[in-house]
């Protein structure tokens, strides 16, 4: 009787299950992480990984926050999106910053004025006019003068929450003060500026007005005098630097140097909005393409489009081959092409790699984990993309990073150190034994480019092919470098007076300590490896694993023998790497980047010949003298420049990849329906698996059921 | 009632202190306030007058625990702890290394932790008890000693693999609901969706396992015959009875853990990038920042003595017997 009752429902369910089946089949991106509202806008979409620490230009510097701020706010130069190596040329400025040097009576000077002679070099900057800041409370005003939102009181910070509830919300022009006003906040301590101190030894009257300005109130920062930087006019400021210092234009391009209101400190200066995490070092003043419109540090950041950006346009001209690579499709046009950006916060590179592939990230690093999926090499050792990501239309773009990766060593080590020849020999017996090539094989996956020297690619200065070869470590055959032998290195260390790896005082192995922070499971690949480059020559490498925090202990107290050390470019510029091995920039005494506390006198002189120069072949001459004693003495084993590999989805275009170049957003356009359709293509739901599930479940405990009743009738019964 | 309450209350304080300063302890032993500066200030162009700078304007310039150059209750308030510390009893976390409002975070963040939490617990609660019941109604049957080995396989798989293995699955695979991320309202639902299934499911080894030891327990008890005599099926007797008079070692569990809910979960928020306390807490270690890894282990400290008390209370809600005195 009960089985008779219960087939109408089955009926129903098989039904029921039936039209969830068919409904299910057409139901696509129920995966989607994006609200409704997206579809179809013109938006970029991206991850970050950690919630950046600052937005404040005067205190940002990281690459990831670089990557929000450069969007906002607008120093007066920038580099030129597509020609290589980076060429500075204007962006808010009206031409390129008029340079003159002054004797230190304020003379004017000839440009060929010897290095001596100057005393002073004054940066000339003019502005274009009719650029606009974006929409914010901090410039809304009742009538001139009267600001509405500069003392808030209790009752309007209660109603606060975010910045959109400040219902006024104007705007004013840019002027060559707000320019100065930065260069104040550069200089002022409690803003704690990480170039404060290296602009104090440059810009005429900075460490004077850090002095000046101590016991000063940030509102009051405006009316305090800096010397060497003034408004000249409405359009116009000027900058002294002491002495020549041609690299300071590429700090001009930098959003250090980018112009602040007085009246973003008037207004965020109030503790009621700190309190509430309202702060000028998280909601940006720019004028920039894009505006903060969102900021969300814990969950999503999203950038739109500044309704005040000046008229800026795409580029009409490149290198060679990027109107080939359809780099000049877009020449002319007026920026930004996309009106969102929307930053997700994402974590882990499991998920962020997944939704790349669903196409809900525009664009994707490459983790090593998911490297496989993606690249595959050639015979010949060039990258490809997979048959997945050919079939998905995925892009591949390679570039080398103005970065670089070492090994180096304390030159103020008793073994390792100093400038004799047994030292020498045995650091560049060293450099043969530590195969760097391999080290990019197995642990970059082949993103690197083993390296000859402190320069990069890209950086005035480096040289390609025979002539910028380390002979020390390299010779040249058959069209490319060829790591010595190892038998080479084995002599090297005879001649310094380890035969065969022995130390002549102990009798056993010479023992070399090695300093990392890399101390975690997945290191021990990475350690055993150095250990076996050293063992090659009978060394024996101790690795010396501690925390982040003892291990720069270390560093300045000169305690570490031999460590691992990486350096971004500020700029592209051979002094932003010599720099790290200049002796009065030691880490030990100086507290400066030169880590390996090296010191050649000879290096030194000619790096402060170099620094001051104008690219030429003059100085070219000097980097390649500078470059061969560095060679020879082998402070660093050089390691490698990493490259970047980035993947864009076929809908994602005009991007060139460039680490110098920070603002380049604004340059990227997105073809959302492509966009959309590929989505729809790839996110269809599969709910089968779900029901086969369910039913394999039901079977299972069918008779299990049937025996509970059995048994439940037999008692009742 | 409410003096017993009161004097769990004044036990908390030294408690509470003790917690403090075992953290403040433990956090220098392993970080200065020059360590703190450097992670703060970046790699770049630190100099020592930075680091001198940000310690001065953070208050991490004093003496850690005793200022011997002061006099009086100076030589314990000018101090690192107490500038530090004090504020935390009146719920005043302060702002953080990097410049935030810790509590405005901390309210801001309590909700995504607790979205998650909630339902994980309500779900995961509900689904063992039911798998724990149905195991003991389908005693020594095959089905039983089946699920005994399933629930002693799912207990012993990592809860990583769930969440790697889910997210490749529900997400990856099926394309049934975003892999990770989290919005605002309900919108926060479909979001919520994988996570709460997954902590379920990594949840039913133990708890299953747990709970069926509870009921198999009562279910010789001599009430439950007496049910059975009166005719009651397996099911009545299982689900009214039985449930009911296991309901104070579930309690224990459930109510002590109520509170932490809003503390999150440290791996499930960093894996789906729910912005809740949990990875608040993780990526605060991660950035040396003692003020805001202070807070959270007062808070925590905090609600766990809120769970004892509020399990203690519930005793007497579902045993009259039990008094408090």
């Amino acid at each position: 009787m009960s089985s008779t009752q219960s087939l109408p429902k089955v009926r129903t369910l098989m039904l029921t299950l039936s039209v969830f089946i068919m409904t299910a089949c057409d139901i696509s991106q129920l995966n989607n992480p994006y609200p409704e509202a997206d579809h179809g806008q013109s938006i970029l979409y991206s991850s970050f990984a950690e919630r950046p620490k600052h937005l404040d230009p005067a205190v940002a510097y990281s690459s990831d926050e670089y990557g929000f701020i450069c969007q906002i706010y607008e120093p007066p130069l920038q580099y030129h999106y597509l020609k290589r190596p980076y060429q500075l040329q204007p962006l808010t400025a009206a031409e390129m910053p008029e340079v003159r040097y002054l004797d230190k009576q304020g003379n004017a000077l000839a440009e060929t004025a010897s290095d001596t002679e100057v005393a002073f070099s004054e940066y000339l900057i003019s502005i274009k006019p009719g650029i606009e800041f974006q929409p914010h409370p901090a410039f809304s005003q009742s009538e001139p003068g009267r600001y509405l939102y500069h003392a808030l009181s209790k009752e309007q910070l209660a109603a606060i929450d975010t910045l959109a509830d400040l219902p006024v919300q104007q705007s004013r022009s840019l002027t060559a003060e707000d320019y100065v006003y930065q260069i104040k906040r550069l200089a002022y301590a409690k803003i704690q500026s990480p170039i404060a101190e290296l602009m104090a030894g440059y810009i005429d009257g900075f460490s004077e007005f850090t002095r000046q300005t101590a016991a000063v109130d940030i509102a009051d920062l405006k009316n305090q005098n800096l010397r060497g930087v003034e408004a000249v006019n409405e359009h116009a400021y000027r900058i002294r630097i002491k002495g020549k210092y041609p690299q300071f234009e590429y700090w001009l391009a930098m959003p250090f140097f980018a112009p602040m209101p007085w009246e973003a400190d008037a207004f965020y200066d109030q503790p009621g909005l700190k309190n509430k995490n309202i702060t000028l070092d998280w909601f940006p003043i720019g004028t920039g393409p894009f505006w903060l419109k969102e900021n969300n540090p814990n969950r999503r950041m999203v950038l739109a489009k500044n309704p005040h950006y000046h008229a800026d346009f795409y580029p009409t001209d490149g290198d060679p081959g990027d109107k080939e690579a359809g780099l000049l499709n877009d020449a002319g046009k007026l920026l930004p092409f996309v009106d969102k950006v929307v930053y997700t916060l994402e974590k882990e590179t499991i998920p962020y790699w997944a939704k790349f592939l669903q196409g809900y990230y525009d664009a994707s690093g490459i983790a090593s984990d998911s490297f496989d999926q993606a690249v595959q090499f050639s015979g010949s050792g060039d990258p490809l993309l997979t048959p997945m990501m050919r079939d998905k239309q995925i892009q591949l773009h390679t570039s080398v990073a103005t970065s670089i990766f070492y090994m180096g060593f304390n030159m103020l080590d008793p073994v390792l150190g100093g400038a004799g020849e047994a030292s020498r020999k045995l650091r560049q017996a060293i450099a043969i034994a530590v195969d760097y090539e391999e080290f990019i094989a197995i642990f970059a996956n082949g993103r690197g480019l083993a390296a000859q020297g402190a320069l990069p690619p890209g950086i005035f200065g480096y040289r390609d092919g025979a002539a910028g070869i380390n002979p020390v470590v390299y010779d040249w055959l058959n069209g490319k470098p060829q790591r010595k032998a190892i038998e080479k290195a084995r002599q090297l260390l005879a001649e310094a007076g380890y035969p065969n790896g022995i130390d002549p005082k102990t009798g056993q192995a010479l023992l070399l300590y090695f300093d990392t922070t890399a101390t975690g499971s997945d290191d021990k690949a990475l350690m055993n490896w150095y250990r076996k480059q050293f063992e090659k020559l009978g060394i024996q490498l101790v690795i010396r694993g501690t925390d982040y925090n003892r291990f720069q202990e270390k560093m300045r107290t000169g305690a570490a023998q031999i460590f691992v050390w990486g350096w971004n470019a500020d700029y592209p510029d051979p002094e932003n790497f010599f720099f790290l091995l200049y002796g009065p920039n030691s880490k030990v005494g100086q507290g400066g980047e030169n880590a390996g506390n090296y010191a050649n006198p000879e290096f030194d002189r000619l790096f402060e010949k170099m620094r001051n120069m104008d690219n030429g072949p003059e100085r070219q001459i000097i980097i390649d003298r500078m470059q061969d004693i560095l060679r020879r003495d082998a402070p660093w084993l050089f390691g490698y420049y990493p490259k970047d590999f980035a993947l864009l989805h076929s809908w994602y275009q005009n991007l060139k990849p460039a680490r110098m170049i920070n603002n380049r957003l604004k340059y990227s356009r997105v073809d959302t329906d492509l966009r959309e359709q590929k989505r729809q293509e790839w996110n269809q739901a599969e709910f089968w698996p779900l029901l086969l599930g369910f039913v394999l479940l039901a079977v299972a405990f069918l008779p299990a059921v049937k025996a509970y009743r059995r048994r439940q009738q037999e008692t009742q019964s | 009632m409410m003096s017993y309450v009161i004097r769990r209350i004044l036990y908390a304080l030294p408690l509470l202190l003790a917690v403090n300063v075992l953290t403040f302890v433990l956090f220098f032993v392993v970080n200065s306030p020059d360590d703190m500066a450097r992670m703060q200030l970046g790699q770049k162009r630190v100099t020592e007058q930075a680091i001198q700078n940000w310690k001065h304007q953070h208050g991490y310039d004093l003496p850690l625990l005793w200022n011997a150059e002061q006099t009086g209750g100076k030589q314990l308030s000018e101090t690192i702890f107490y500038q530090k510390s004090i504020n935390l009893f009146l719920f005043d976390f302060g702002l953080s290394d990097s410049g935030r409002n810790i509590g405005s975070d901390i309210r801001q963040r309590m909700w995504p932790s607790l979205a998650l939490a909630l339902p994980s617990l309500i779900v995961g609660l509900s689904v063992n008890i039911t798998l724990a019941l149905l195991v003991v109604l389908f005693r020594n049957t095959y089905v039983e000693l089946g699920s005994s080995v399933l629930l002693v396989m799912l207990m012993s798989v990592s809860s990583l693999f769930y969440i790697i293995g889910g997210q490749f699955l529900i997400g990856k695979l099926l394309k049934l609901v975003p892999i990770s991320g989290y919005d605002d309202g309900w919108a926060a639902i479909k979001f919520l969706i994988l996570p709460v299934i997954i902590s379920v499911v990594a949840g039913i080894g133990s708890g299953v396992r747990w709970y069926r030891s509870l009921f198999l327990e009562e279910v010789e008890r001599d009430y439950v015959r007496t049910a059975r005599a009166k005719g009651l099926s397996e099911t009545q007797v299982l689900f009214k009875h039985v449930l009911k008079n296991a309901m104070i070692p579930i309690l224990t569990g459930v109510v002590v853990v109520l509170p932490l809910l809003f503390m999150g979960s440290l791996i499930m928020e960093s894996f789906f990038s729910i912005p809740g306390l949990g990875s608040y807490t993780i990526d605060a270690i991660n950035r040396q920042d003692f003020s805001i890894v202070r807070a959270m282990v007062f808070l925590g400290s905090v609600l766990y003595i809120a769970g004892l008390l509020l399990t203690d209370i519930s005793y007497t809600l579902v045993d009259p017997r039990v008094r408090l005195s």
